[in-house]
Parts: structure tokens; C-alpha cells; sequence
């Protein structure tokens, strides 16, 4: 046993030594993939993280909290709960989302009876600056303020300065009275007293959320059920957890897709491992049969080749787990936690070591491996020796490789995977679908190779005679670097159809969303700025503004356990809705409204997915402060809101909440009218205002497109990781078989064939496998595409769009992809095209 | 037809392979060279093949100094006057016999037709004509350096090396193949240089040379 394996650890250590290079190439490929997964683990882990010690530090020691809209819902309900014998406080909190002028993200502000949050929120407790000698400047001062330490790091402001805020169209100052030294690292918060938060933010009366403590013995279950019959409409408890896993839920599916995206790179090392050790002990076939011939058994065959696939996996998830930690360290403290999704804008937590995904990347490194060793070793094991002994036998042994049934099967199961259904609302049926179709079509390439090549005509002239039959008698062994280019090309195809698909679904998208010809909002982030009638009328009023259609968006609760939905307010022709909204199938005919009738709304592609709206659907929509029953008008197609939005005609919001406000502005000019002189005047008309944010469509059109480019930036970079992964697969290939036919190519030199013939025989195979490899990709690619567009996207984020192919791109980077395949054949021919190659002739087979 | 003179060869500076060898074939000469192992017989026949270049001296090969041509130049010589067989055969296992033994004629521009004709018959002539569509592993040792006898020649070369051709095979498929590579190279008027261990296979030459470290020298082999 001993001697066994002092054997192997000679026979591995040989191996490597011998082929170094090779073997660092599958180490890094490892590396690089485990890197790139444990990376984007980590930046989300840590992102989500911090969220959700947001979410528990809001909610502070709560049982249950009792939440309405953003809207708000009326305080008459706190001093209903706060009487309930079950309760032992209650706590009401007003929720702000103040825009602070000059700033793209708003400022939270939460507004709390202090003497209730000692017991509830006590971490949301300010203390006042020690310096502070300015009695009005107390914590019950209308214009008292506390700020968290990250938020007067972010605002550059410290305890005694004064902070601007929008309300309206106006600007109020807050006093920064002190800190609150409580809150979460990272956490940018403001915190008011309650009636003075209502009173300048214009919210009297109103509150969004009742922290409770029970009294200790009370039925969680059945308190939440008394609760749901006691609260208004569009109210409701939950606990913490549910809490936590809605603030989770805002950000899952693009967490999991970016996780999924990011072990492609994985998967291309494992393949790159593969195609090495496929090489590798094709080459090795002779020894390996002689150590079978000396007592070797199969199974200590099948070890020692496990052996070298695990070494190579366990060094580069190591190191892989090193550069991924590494990497997320960089990240977070360069440019935070938003990997370009805007879910975690603002958020810089530092990254921690999770040893429970490090060891389950280190095994899926290890795994990836080890699988990419099993075939071959097994192959190896199964080969009778005395064949294996003799020359030319390698290609038999890749001959088996070309049976379609396994492959065939694969593909049929990932094609029935299709149709699942999403599972624990993630598309893992189309993942694995898209697995299955990848794995299915490699396993075919040996069976296309040999069908393809097999009827090439073989012209009569030396270069293109001797490379298309190298490629129709060994199909087997060109069918492995075949492999490498498909699946790095089917990758890179269907990312670019399915980001172009959506670029270009957004872009129409747009132009329909975009019909006026000037657009103006109250303030590009926050809940605070509106325009109010008196601004509405002024805007009408305007000089050069012809028409204008005023909008209202805010924020509603059909799930407590789910993200809020927004509800958009604006003018909708009832007879002709696709006239402002991009429906997608039936629309119902519009019927004469009446107040006994349910209103019409329309439903964005993700409400409806998320909601189970369809078209004709009765269901009670919370608004204001009432439980309004809608019918689903249509569905129609939403990029901008991915937890769902539904559009009310804005006269029938007026009629059911009286709410005049407005936040956004579409307006259509006199004929002659500049936008510039419009903007000028609008400025004019509204206090002066220059933060107003006042964009005509195409700016609006290139600034959406710029967010939608800059959301798919790391999306592209491990795309590209993946695709440089699957391109040193295909040169290790290329390489291995080189060398592999050196003493062809020295034979061949012997009888009178120039380096360059060699060297264009090379580019030619490189060439013509390359562009097998580029069209199977292409079709897998489409395919692939195919389901992310219409499994993966509407699963993970509700919303669908029309494909559309990126020619150019995939033109360009098919022809990249030849040369540079060509170029990389004939360089790694060049080596075995050497003097020593010449006298390679003189080994044995 | 081939003249080797003044020859040196050495590899890194320090190991002297060949010395000042002095040597001359006429057209149609059958020569055997024998010497012990690393005396430099492989090295000396890639010299004369023109895939080394020598330290000095000059091979002189149908009237071309091959000192004097490039790469190119060295390798079109070889595909046009040269043949080559070799111990461990090196027929491409990928290609059919007829496709293997075709090769050389595919390099000098022969026609299809022809080249095809042309197979055929040197197939015939040594042994392997029902063997044509064959793969080399469906052939035993001495039917695949058939083929590579039968590639060697295919295209009437002027010189044939020969390194060990014999080296691999059992006794009777060496004296098998030898007997062929002997029939055919005498039918043809081909010059032949064997580099040998064998004393059978050396046997078959027109005389023989041992190669020293004081150059080449005539030997008589005893019967």
C-alpha cells in the first residue's frame, strides 16, 4: 500500500514536471473561477448583510410591526394598538425619505416618540452634542436633528451645522442637534422627533409604522390575527424576519443570477481541466497501459488520474479563495457593495471571512476538478492495455466519446426543464437547463466533428490536404479544442443576445414610456419634493408649455412579505390605454366608469407575475385610506420596476385619496418653443428652482441607457473572465496537441514539408475548427439566450422582451475568435516545428 | 551523387559529435554505416538530410551544397531528391496506407490521377495493394515499414536514408523488409545510406562503414 502510493506521488510529481505549464493552466483556471464566485459571494453576502442590520436596527427590540404605505396611514390607529392589552408599547415611527438638494440619493429620516423608542428603538436614540449650548436646539426642537456618523461623513457636516432639505418645491433647515452613535457602521440615517418630523415634511396626522412589544406570554400567530381585523386598509403586522426577508427579497434574484454568472467561470476552468487531462492521458496512453501491464490495477489507475484533477483543484480553489477574499477586501473599500444592480447604492460594509462558502467553494473547485479528471481516468481504465500499448490507438479511445446518446439525453431533459416552473421563485429549472444544454452539446462535438469533417473535400494541395485530414482521421481529439470554443462562444453569444434583447426592449421601451417632448421631477430621489396644485397650475401657465400630463408615483402594500409595489398616478385615455402604456397581449375593452363599478388599473408585467394579477382580475388595491376594489385593464411591459407597478388613472386617484400632489411632469410645447427658453421659464415660474431635475426624452432615453450599460458592467466582466477562462482552454488544447504531433510534424519535415506549410496546415485546422466550433456556438448560444430571455428573465425579475441578435458583435467576435485561434494553432506548432521536433522522429510513437 | 567532406558537428560547444568526415556515394550506391550508440550515426544522416546544419565542412548532394541553401531551399531538396525511413516507421496513423504513401507525390505536385497510380503500383510492388484503404493500426511492424518503404520511394528520390529501418521488427520481418528495401532501391537505381546496428540488415549493402572518432571506415562483415 505504501509503495503504491509512494508510486503515484512519483508518477504525479513526474507529471507535473514534465508538463508544468499545463498543469498551472488548469490551477489558474480553477483559481480564477473559485475567485470569481467566492468575490461576488462575499460583495453580497456583505451588501445584503448590512441591510439587513439596517432593517433590524430600524426595527429595533419590536415584536411586530404594524405597516402601512409610504403614503402613510392615519395616527388615529397608534392609541387603538397602544390600549390593546396584549401590547406593552407601542412605538409610532414616521418613515422620510428627504431629498437633500445637490445629492443623487436621499437621506432617511425617521421620525420617533423618543420616551416609546427607549423601550423599542433604542438604538434610534440621538444624543445631543456636548457643545451644544443652544436651548432651542433640544431634541423636542421642530428643527432638531440627529444624524448618524455615516451620515454626517456622507453630508460633510458636522453637530451645529444646518442641513437643507426638499419639501415640496421648498427648501426647510434642519438643525444638526447631535448623533446617533447607535446606528449600524455604514448605516446613513437621520432621526427627529415624531411630531416634528409630521410637521415639517408635511405629513400631519399621518405615520408609516407601529413598532409593538407585546407583554411577555402573548400568541405571536394569533395576535397577528387579531391585528389583521383591527388595522385600516393597506396595513399590516409583521414580524422582524418577515421583515428581513423582504428587505432581502428586493435584492435576491439579481443576487443569485450575478452568483450563478459568476460560476460560468467555474464552470469553463473545469472544462479547461477537461480538455488538459483528456490530452494529457491520450498522450500518457502508452505509459499508463505499461503500468496496467506491470499490476496496476483499474481502480489504482482511476485514483492516480483523480489524483492529478484533485491536486490541480485543491491548489486552485485555495488560491482561488485567497484572490476572491482579496478581490471583495478591494472592492468594498474602492467602490462599496453595488456591484451596478443599484440595490446597494451607498452601502460600504467590509467584507468578512465565511468560512461555510469558502469551504463549499473550495469544493465546487475541487469538484469542478475532479469531474473534469473522472471521464478521462475512467476512459483510461476501461482501455484494454495491449491495445493502448500500440501506436495510434488514441483516437479509438476518443472514438467512444462519440456515442450522441448521452449527450442527446441531456439536451432533452434541459429542453423539458424549460417549462418548469420557477422553484422557491428562482429560475433553478432554467439554470440547470441551460447547465444540461451546455454539458449536452459539448458531449456532442465529437459526434459533429466527425460527421462535419468527414465530408469536407480534401483538395489536392499539400497545407489544405494534410489539415483536413488530420481533422476527418482524428476528429476525436480536434473535437476537445472544439469544445473549448463552443463553450466559450455559446457563453459570450447568448450574453450579448440577451443583453442586447433587453438594451433594445429598454430603448423602444422607452421611446413609448417618453411621449412628451420635456420632462421635469419634483427631485431626482426622496419622497419629499412634489409639485403641489399652485405648482401645477403655474406649470400649465407657463410661457411655451402647451399641454402637460402631471403624475403621481408613491408606494403601496398588496404583500407584507413582499417589496411595495409602486402605484403611478397618471392621465390614461380609457379608451385607448396603449396610447401611454406598452401592453403586452389582451387589453379589455374600457366600460363607462361609475363608482359602484371597479375601477380600472393597469398592472406591469411584475405586479402581475408577483401578485397573480391577469387581465380581468378583480382585487383591492390599498389606496389613501381606503380598500378600493380594481379590475386589471391589461398588462403591460415595465423595465424601470422590478417589484411591480400599477397605474391608476389620475383622476380616479384624486377622486378616491384627494391627493393633488404631483411628482413628475411630461409637458409638450408651443410650436416654435426651444426646450432651453422652457426650461428657463419653468425654473422661473418655480421659485428659481435649479435642482428641479429637467431632462427632454433623449437625455432621459441616454441616461437610462448609461444606468442600464453601467448595471451590466460586472456582468460583462465575468463574462469576459469566463471567455478569457475558455480561451486559454482552447491554446492549452491547441498546445497539448501540438505537442502531442511533434514527431508528426518532424516526419513531415523529413519528406519536404516547409514550416510554413506546417505552419499554414496549423492555421487551417485552427481555422476551420474554430468556425465549426463559432456557427454550434452560435445556434447554443441562441438557445441559451433563448432561455435566459424567456425562462430566466421573467423568473428572476418579471419582465420580458423580444430578442434580438447583435450581428455585428457576434460577427466581430466570431472572426476575432478564428484568427486568434489560427494564430494561436500556429504558435503552438512553432515549438514542435524545432530542430528537436525533427529529431523527435527518432522516438517512439 | 552525395559527398561529404571535412564534416564536424557538436552540440553546446563541448560534445564533439562528428570530426572531419570525409565520405562519397556514387549514384546508385548502396552503403551501410554502423557504430556504436551516440557515436553521432542519426545526427550524421540529419546532415546529410539537411535538418542540421554542420559546424564546417560541406555535403554536397546531386550537385547542391546543402551548406549553401536555406531552410526552404534544404527542404524542397529533400522533398524532390530524398526519401526516408525510420525505425519507428512514422506513417500518420490518421491517414489510410494509400493516403500515407501518397504524401510525398501530394508535396511535388503530382496530379490526383496520378499520384493515385502511382500508389497503387508501389503498393503493389511491395506486397500491400489489397492494404491500401487499411489503417497503420490495423498493420503489424513489418507491413507499416512497407508502407514506409513504399512512401520512401513513391516519388523516385535520388537518396534514401534509412535509420535503423529494421530496428523494431522480429527477425524475419527485418530480413522481410530488408530484402524489399534492397529489391526496390537496386530496381530503381536509387542511392541508399543505411544507418544500422543490424550485421543481417548491414549485410544487404554494397559495402559498409563504421562510423569512429576517427571518422568513418571501411568494414567487412563476416559471413
Amino acid at each position: 500500500m505504501m509503495q503504491n502510493t509512494a508510486l503515484a506521488f512519483t508518477f504525479l510529481l513526474g507529471e507535473f514536471r514534465a508538463h508544468g505549464k499545463r498543469a498551472a493552466i488548469g490551477v489558474i483556471a480553477i483559481a480564477v473561477g473559485v475567485a470569481m464566485g467566492y468575490a461576488v459571494h462575499l460583495i453580497n453576502y456583505a451588501a445584503s448583510n448590512e441591510f439587513s442590520q439596517a432593517v433590524r436596527s430600524l426595527m429595533g427590540n419590536a415584536d411586530l410591526t404594524v405597516r402601512g404605505t409610504r403614503m402613510g396611514f392615519s395616527e388615529q390607529t397608534y392609541p387603538l394598538l397602544a390600549t390593546l392589552p396584549e401590547v406593552a408599547v407601542a412605538s409610532p415611527v414616521v418613515e422620510i425619505d428627504a431629498h437633500i438638494p445637490q445629492e443623487n440619493e436621499a437621506l432617511k429620516i425617521i421620525g420617533i416618540d423618543y420616551f416609546r423608542a427607549l423601550t423599542v428603538q433604542p438604538n434610534m436614540l440621538g444624543r445631543l452634542a456636548e457643545e451644544n449650548t443652544d436651548p432651542s436646539l433640544g431634541a423636542f426642537h421642530a428643527d432638531a436633528l440627529f444624524l448618524s456618523p455615516a451620515a454626517l461623513t456622507w453630508l460633510q457636516l458636522k453637530t451645529g451645522d444646518k442641513l437643507s432639505v426638499r419639501v415640496g418645491m421648498e427648501i426647510r433647515q434642519l438643525h444638526i442637534a447631535g448623533t446617533v452613535p447607535a446606528a449600524g457602521a455604514g448605516q446613513r440615517i437621520g432621526v427627529m422627533d415624531i411630531a416634528a418630523a409630521q410637521w415639517r415634511f408635511d405629513r400631519l396626522g399621518l405615520i408609516q409604522r407601529i413598532d409593538l412589544k407585546l407583554r411577555p406570554g402573548v400568541n405571536l400567530a394569533a395576535f397577528k390575527n387579531k391585528l389583521a381585523t383591527l388595522l385600516p386598509a393597506g396595513v399590516a403586522a409583521i414580524t422582524p424576519v418577515d421583515s428581513e426577508k423582504r428587505a432581502a427579497n428586493l435584492s435576491r434574484a439579481y443576487r443569485v443570477n450575478l452568483n450563478v454568472l459568476a460560476l460560468v467561470a467555474l464552470f469553463t476552468g473545469g472544462f479547461l481541466v477537461f480538455s488538459t487531462q483528456v490530452l494529457s492521458v491520450v498522450q500518457r496512453r502508452s505509459q499508463l497501459a505499461l503500468l496496467r501491464v506491470l499490476g496496476l490495477t483499474r481502480a489504482s489507475l482511476v485514483r492516480w488520474i483523480l489524483a492529478e484533477g484533485a491536486v490541480i483543484g485543491a491548489l486552485g480553489a485555495a488560491i482561488g479563495l485567497l484572490l476572491g477574499y482579496t478581490i471583495a477586501a478591494a472592492v468594498l473599500d474602492y467602490s462599496g457593495a453595488d456591484l451596478g444592480g443599484g440595490y446597494f447604492a451607498g452601502v460600504r460594509p467590509t467584507v468578512h471571512f465565511d468560512a461555510w462558502a469558502a469551504l463549499i467553494f473550495f469544493a465546487l473547485g475541487l469538484g469542478a476538478a475532479l469531474l473534469g479528471s473522472l471521464i478521462p481516468a475512467l476512459e483510461t481504465a476501461r482501455t484494454q492495455p495491449s491495445r493502448a500499448l500500440k501506436a495510434g490507438d488514441e483516437e479509438i479511445a476518443l472514438q467512444r466519446l462519440r456515442s450522441p446518446l448521452p449527450a442527446l439525453t441531456l439536451i432533452f431533459i434541459g429542453g423539458a426543464l424549460c417549462f418548469a416552473g420557477p422553484v422557491n421563485e428562482l429560475p433553478i429549472p432554467g439554470y440547470i437547463a441551460i447547465a444540461l444544454l451546455l454539458i449536452g452539446s459539448i458531449a456532442l462535438m465529437p459526434r459533429l466533428a466527425h460527421t462535419v469533417f468527414s465530408r469536407l473535400p480534401t483538395p489536392w494541395q499539400s497545407a489544405p490536404y494534410l489539415a483536413i485530414t488530420q481533422l476527418q482521421g482524428a476528429s476525436g481529439k480536434a473535437s476537445i479544442g472544439l469544445s473549448g470554443i463552443l463553450a466559450s462562444f455559446s457563453l459570450m453569444a447568448a450574453m450579448a443576445i440577451m443583453v442586447t434583447s433587453f438594451r433594445v426592449s429598454v430603448d423602444e421601451w422607452l421611446g413609448n414610456m417618453l411621449p412628451a417632448q420635456l420632462y421635469m421631477r419634483a427631485a431626482a430621489s426622496g419622497d419629499t419634493a412634489y409639485f403641489s396644485a399652485n405648482d401645477q397650475l403655474a406649470i400649465l401657465n407657463t410661457a411655451g408649455i402647451a399641454r402637460a400630463e402631471f403624475l403621481r408615483t408613491l408606494h403601496i402594500t398588496l404583500d407584507p412579505l413582499r417589496p411595495a409595489v409602486s402605484l403611478i398616478a397618471r392621465p390614461i385615455d380609457v379608451a385607448n390605454p396603449a396610447a401611454r402604456l406598452p401592453f403586452i397581449g389582451a387589453v379589455l375593452p374600457s366600460a363607462a366608469e361609475n363608482l359602484t363599478q371597479p375601477i380600472t388599473v393597469w398592472a406591469s408585467e411584475a405586479a402581475a407575475d408577483l401578485h397573480g394579477l391577469t387581465v380581468g382580475k378583480q382585487f383591492i388595491l390599498p389606496i389613501g385610506t381606503q380598500l378600493q376594489p380594481v379590475i386589471v385593464g391589461g398588462i403591460w411591459r415595465d423595465y424601470a420596476r422590478q417589484h411591480g407597478a400599477i397605474v391608476i388613472n389620475l383622476a380616479d386617484y384624486r377622486r378616491l385619496t384627494g391627493d393633488e400632489r404631483v411628482t413628475e411632469v411630461g409637458m409638450w410645447l408651443n410650436a416654435g418653443e426651444t426646450a432651453t427658453q422652457a426650461i428657463n421659464n419653468l425654473r422661473a415660474v418655480l421659485h428659481n428652482n435649479t435642482s428641479l431635475d429637467i431632462a427632454e426624452p433623449g437625455e432621459v432615453r441616454s441616461a437610462s441607457l448609461k444606468i442600464f450599460d453601467r448595471s451590466f458592467t460586472v456582468t460583462y466582466l465575468l463574462e469576459a473572465v469566463a471567455i478569457i477562462v475558455g480561451l486559454f482552454g482552447i491554446a492549452a488544447s491547441f498546445g497539448g496537441q501540438a505537442l502531442a504531433r511533434a514527431r508528426e510534424f518532424g516526419m513531415l519535415r523529413h519528406i519536404g514539408v516547409t514550416r510554413r506549410q506546417i505552419g499554414m496546415m496549423l492555421a487551417l485546422e485552427g481555422a476551420l475548427l474554430t468556425t465549426l466550433g463559432v456557427v454550434a456556438g452560435l445556434l447554443l448560444g441562441w438557445v441559451i439566450a433563448l432561455i435566459l430571455v424567456r425562462v430566466v428573465n421573467p423568473q428572476s425579475f418579471h419582465w420580458s422582451m423580444n430578442m434580438h441578435m447583435p450581428w455585428g458583435l457576434l460577427s466581430a467576435v466570431a472572426l476575432t475568435l478564428i484568427l486568434t485561434a489560427a494564430m494561436t494553432a500556429v504558435l503552438s506548432g512553432r515549438s514542435a516545428m524545432s530542430a528537436q521536433a525533427v529529431r523527435a522522429v527518432r522516438d517512439d510513437w | 551523387m552525395l559527398t561529404l567532406a571535412h564534416l564536424c558537428k557538436s552540440y553546446n560547444s563541448t560534445r564533439h559529435i562528428l570530426s572531419d568526415i570525409n565520405f562519397h556515394l556514387d549514384a546508385g550506391e548502396y552503403v551501410a554505416i554502423m557504430g556504436e550508440s551516440g557515436m553521432g550515426k542519426s545526427t550524421l544522416l540529419n546532415l546529410m538530410a539537411g535538418l542540421e546544419t554542420p559546424d564546417s565542412g560541406s555535403i554536397v548532394i546531386d550537385g547542391h551544397n546543402l551548406a549553401e541553401m536555406n531552410d526552404d531551399q534544404a527542404t524542397q531538396l529533400r522533398r524532390e531528391k530524398m526519401g526516408f525511413v525510420f525505425q519507428a516507421f512514422h506513417v500518420l496513423p490518421h491517414l489510410s496506407v494509400a493516403q500515407n504513401v501518397s504524401l510525398p507525390l501530394l508535396l511535388n505536385g503530382v496530379s490526383k490521377q496520378q499520384a493515385r497510380a502511382e500508389t497503387a503500383s508501389i503498393l503493389a510492388a511491395v506486397g500491400l495493394a489489397d492494404r491500401a484503404q487499411s489503417r497503420p493500426r490495423e498493420l503489424s511492424g513489418g507491413e507499416t515499414q512497407r508502407v514506409a518503404i513504399a512512401r520512401a520511394l513513391v516519388h523516385r528520390p535520388r537518396l534514401l536514408l534509412a535509420d535503423e529501418p529494421t530496428g523494431n521488427l522480429d527477425p524475419e520481418s527485418a530480413d522481410n523488409v530488408m530484402r524489399l528495401l534492397h529489391g526496390q532501391i537496386k530496381q530503381s537505381g536509387t542511392t541508399c545510406v543505411l544507418v544500422t546496428h543490424s550485421t543481417r540488415a548491414a549485410a544487404t549493402a554494397d559495402r559498409v562503414l563504421l562510423l569512429t572518432t576517427q571518422g568513418l571506415i571501411p568494414r567487412t562483415l563476416r559471413a
